[in-house]
């Protein structure tokens, strides 16, 4: 039914699994307290209509009461009792399954939230060498990592279903969230906080893979942007370090150095476009390029009005960024 | 006798009702006195009850038909993934509307507007307490859902989601005018919620007919105490937190802005510490229905009134400690999450008691399988769902997951429209001929009732599956590829089977105003004493005031009601009992119909709206609006003053 790309009902990581055992448990419970409340009632119907001795008021007994239904009533309290006893518990301690991961976590990482795109930074690394990148996280499986999480605009929440539960990002507060990931795979996170216009469209790749590739994707991410080479590239190169485009975006390896949009220097190696938006694609490139608020109505890059040259040119250049 | 008693003593030459004045020649000395003036100011002066309660059914069911129409809207937007029917900045106008409609406009004012019109019926008195506030609460109600609704006409509707949360709703992020209205639309219903409640939670206890001590109260009546009690301490929490917003956003306090020392969580604590209560004022009058519908259609007594009378207090209570279930996700400390996970566990127990009750009542009687009755039994079978899924979503591990998603759409739905709106509808049908004096249609009624029922499992269950499969709320659309094709075109076409029958269900009523069968005072046989008065009652509601002696008082004595004698009949005049026994205590005057609670209220209005634009209109617009409650509360004469009751 579902490719399972963004699901609750993944269970690739340790809150993931541990959220499924504990909905199956209480899907069970539930289903036999519908079923029994529901054969109750069916059974009360029928019982109504063909019993001899109703106690109606056109009998005469409507104040009269069979006194089964005072045990009845002890056992049924008794029986509701025992199973909010036993899922609350059991919801206690996976809550403390959860928790432990909190303990020793080997990877760090900070996610800002904005309006509408995630500011990824890994900060287990030094300065010197750190990871900044944008809408995309990469973690190895098998080892527990730590997002600190902010925001200095607006409510939101980050969301990875197949990973964890959900936890917000506050302005002026610092909340964080552990992943334990278990299988390697690619998923889709979300904005799970209404967080304005375009919110639908603020989602996060996420890539679980080994602890090999991961560290190759690092020492990938910790390069300067690779130069242009090509005329076309060169002169996208010059648009988009003179134009616009710098005073938002930054490149590493360049002088564009703008602090409010996501960070492009390897851009071209993510799987999507501004937060998950459209697949990365050249033709989805184009039309992000040339008109950004028809494909994501409100958000905060303006179209710009390139003309065709310098909309092939940019393109080219962008496609460079691996 | 002294002198001074014989002073004090009541004149004696005033006409009252008694044996000497009874039948037609009460009924048009009474009809004379408690009738409202003729022409449009008569209908802006009514302080009759009737007129009120069914202003306020109507007004809300508009808002229902409106707020389902964006409903519609949105189901039409998502029923296929990257749809571009509707824009993102009008989708979320759409869905902001759409709940703010439904739960301050719709949901808590009809269940009011109910409690308004029943409560003085089902306890035996002639109009409420304070009659010209709850006109002037109808006012304000009007007023405020006005405002939203022509703001949003005018493309400045709030778009921030009908919980608004700072910062998106404060100055930086909450561009236009629409936060404002929403702020100052909840500051209008939340003064005309206070003013209903106080003067429900007055009636209530003084002027129930004598006899019918808190122990022979009518249920529904039960439900109205307590829910009336729970407005009085939950409204004022959101009136507060929204008189923050504004104020944060018109005269720069900075409350909610973390840069400047403010909380953006302080916000949510408020809000729900008001919307957690809110769904219990919502859901609780609703089993007040019910306990009233069971025993008339089962033709017994209810089971366990004792124990539903407890579990009703005890889910106020209740509701009042489950609040942070909303806010699991902020991070606030690990540990004190699960007294809230126990907590909201534990309101399935007086919850599941009554459903006992409810069931065991159907249990011993005989069931008759009428429309009101069928409500029931839908209820029983979608509510316990909503029940259910609420058990699940106490639990913070699952709540993570499902917080946020079309889960908690499909749960909310489960609990209001098969909690709340489905005894709504069976109550509609039940009460309607003592509303307008006709039945409703039999046959329509039930097509209504299967189109809904039916119609409202198909929208809505599938959500439980969407959010499982990683769709959130409050989206504009969402992705191919993620399997939330299917439940989502499922969703669709179930929210026009629902509105098809709302349609219906309305249909019927208009319809029934002409062509229904003519109803008598008590079509269903029913034991309480709102079906001891002609349908519809007259002005005064009963001509002499009934004495109860049972929980089932049309039931017990079904040959003629014991009748009290000697309220005035050329002057308004109310029977005061005691609060716990309902003995006869006083006869007090009761208001005359004023034009002055519609001024008032307009003043209030012009003073809300325009403050939306400058703080200085509080001050400015204070002016008319008390120079319109001194006339309001200007003595018109020392006559007729209370009176001790002769026995």
């Amino acid at each position: 039914m579902s490719s399972g790309f963004q699901t609750a009902l993944g269970g690739e990581a340790l809150e993931s699994s541990n959220f499924l055992t504990l909905f199956i448990v209480f899907l069970i419970v539930s289903a036999v307290m519908y079923l029994l409340i529901v054969a109750a009632l069916m059974l009360g119907l029928w019982r109504g209509r063909s019993s001899d001795e109703p106690l109606t008021v056109e009998a005469g007994r409507h104040h009269a009461t069979n006194p089964m239904f005072r045990p009845a009533l002890i056992g049924w309290t008794a029986l509701v009792l025992v199973g909010l006893v036993a899922l609350t518990i059991g919801s206690f301690f996976t809550d403390r399954s959860n928790a432990s991961v909190a303990r020793n976590p080997q990877l760090t990482l900070k996610i800002v939230a904005h309006q509408w795109w995630w500011d990824v930074q890994y900060t287990t690394h030094e300065a010197s060498n750190a990871v900044r990148t944008a809408n995309e996280i990469h973690l190895p499986v098998g080892v527990p990592a730590e997002i600190t999480l902010e925001s200095d605009n607006v409510i939101h929440s980050l969301w990875i279903p197949n990973l964890a539960g959900k936890q917000d990002l506050i302005p002026g507060r610092v909340t964080d969230i552990q992943l334990l990931p278990r299988k390697v795979g690619t998923y889709r996170g979300q904005c799970a906080e209404f967080c304005g216009v375009q919110h639908a469209h603020m989602a996060l790749d996420v890539t679980v893979q080994s602890k090999a590739d991961f560290e190759r994707w690092v020492a990938a991410q910790q390069r300067v942007a690779f130069a242009p080479t090509t005329p076309l590239q060169i002169a996208g190169y010059r648009y988009v370090t003179t134009h616009e485009c710098s005073s938002c975006h930054s490149i590493a390896g360049t002088t564009a150095n703008g602090q409010v949009a996501p960070d492009l220097t390897h851009f071209a190696s993510r799987r999507s476009i501004a937060a998950g938006t459209m697949p990365m694609s050249t033709g989805n490139l184009y039309g992000w390029v040339a008109d950004p608020q028809s494909q994501k109505p409100g958000n905060h890059m303006p179209t710009m009005g390139l003309s065709p040259t310098e909309l092939h040119a940019v393109v080219a250049y962008l496609e460079v960024l691996k | 006798m002294t002198a001074a008693e014989k002073a004090k003593a009541p004149p004696i030459d005033v006409p009252r009702d008694g044996p000497d004045l009874t039948g037609d020649k009460l009924a048009a000395a009474l009809e004379a006195t408690w009738m409202r003036p003729p022409g449009l100011i008569g209908w802006l002066s009514s302080v009759d009850h009737k007129d009120i309660g069914r202003r306020y059914i109507i007004t809300a069911l508009t808002f229902l038909a409106l707020a389902g129409a964006l409903a519609v809207a949105m189901r039409m937007q998502l029923s296929k993934p990257d749809n571009d029917l509707i824009g993102a900045a009008r989708y979320d106008e759409i869905f902001t509307m759409h709940g703010t409609t439904m739960m301050f406009l719709f949901a808590v004012p009809v269940m009011q507007g109910m409690q308004i019109y029943l409560t003085p019926l089902m306890v035996g008195t002639r109009n409420m307490a304070f009659p010209r506030l709850t006109a002037f609460s109808y006012y304000m109600y009007l007023a405020g859902g006005c405002l939203l609704w022509v703001s949003f006409i005018l493309n400045m509707g709030p778009d921030v989601g009908w919980f608004a949360y700072p910062p998106l709703s404060g100055p930086q992020y909450g561009v236009g005018k629409g936060p404002d209205v929403w702020a100052q639309m909840i500051t209008f219903t939340e003064v005309a919620g206070l003013a209903v409640a106080v003067t429900l939670v007055a009636t209530i206890l003084k002027q129930r007919a004598p006899g019918m001590t808190l122990a022979r109260m009518p249920l529904f009546v039960w439900t109205t105490l307590v829910v009336s009690l729970m407005v009085i301490f939950a409204l004022p929490s959101v009136a507060l937190a929204s008189g923050m917003l504004l104020s944060d956003r018109l005269v720069g306090t900075q409350f909610f802005n973390p840069a400047e020392r403010g909380d953006a969580l302080l916000w949510q604590h408020l809000f729900w510490f008001f919307g957690h209560p809110e769904v219990y004022i919502i859901f609780l009058p609703a089993t007040g229905f019910l306990s009233e519908i069971i025993p008339t259609f089962c033709r017994r007594s209810i089971f366990g009134y004792p124990i539903i009378v407890m579990s009703v207090v005890a889910t106020a209570i209740l509701a009042f400690g489950l609040w942070v279930h909303h806010m699991f996700a902020t991070g606030l400390p690990r540990i004190g999450y699960s007294f809230y996970t126990a907590a909201s566990m534990s309101v399935s127990i007086p919850t599941g008691l009554q459903l006992f009750c409810w069931i065991a009542t159907i249990w011993q009687g005989r069931p008759r399988f009428e429309v009101p009755f069928l409500y029931v039994i839908a209820f029983i079978f979608t509510f316990v769902i909503g029940g259910l899924s609420g058990v699940i979503i106490a639990a913070v591990p699952l709540d993570l997951q499902l917080h946020d998603t079309y889960f908690i759409v499909a749960h909310l739905h489960y609990v209001l429209i098969g909690g709340a709106v489905f005894p709504l509808l069976g109550a509609i049908t039940y009460w309607y001929p003592k509303f307008t004096g006709r039945m409703l249609s039999d046959a329509l009624g039930k097509i209504a009732f299967w189109l809904i029922f039916l119609g409202f499992q198909l929208a809505f269950f599938p959500m439980h599956l969407s959010g499982l499969l990683g769709m959130p709320r409050r989206v504009y659309t969402y992705p191919a590829g993620m399997g939330l094709e299917l439940p989502n075109m499922l969703s669709s076409i179930g929210s026009l089977v629902v509105s098809a029958a709302v349609l219906l269900f309305v249909l019927n009523m208009l319809l029934s105003l002409k062509a229904g069968r003519i109803a008598p005072p008590n079509p269903w046989a029913a034991p309480s004493l709102e079906w001891a008065t002609t349908s519809p009652p007259p002005p005064y509601n009963f001509p002499h005031i009934p004495v109860v002696e049972s929980r089932t008082p049309l039931w017990d004595s079904p040959e003629t009601l014991p009748v009290v004698h000697g309220l005035r009949v050329e002057h308004r005049e109310l029977l005061l009992t005691s609060v716990l026994a309902a003995g006869p205590e006083t006869r007090e005057p009761s208001a005359e119909p004023s034009p002055w609670p519609f001024i008032s209220a307009a003043a209030v209005t012009v003073m809300f709206i325009s403050s939306m634009f400058s703080p200085w209109a509080v001050l400015i617009g204070a002016v008319p609006a008390t120079i319109a409650l001194i006339a309001w509360f200007w003595p018109k004469s020392a006559l007729p003053h209370p009176e001790p009751v002769i026995s």
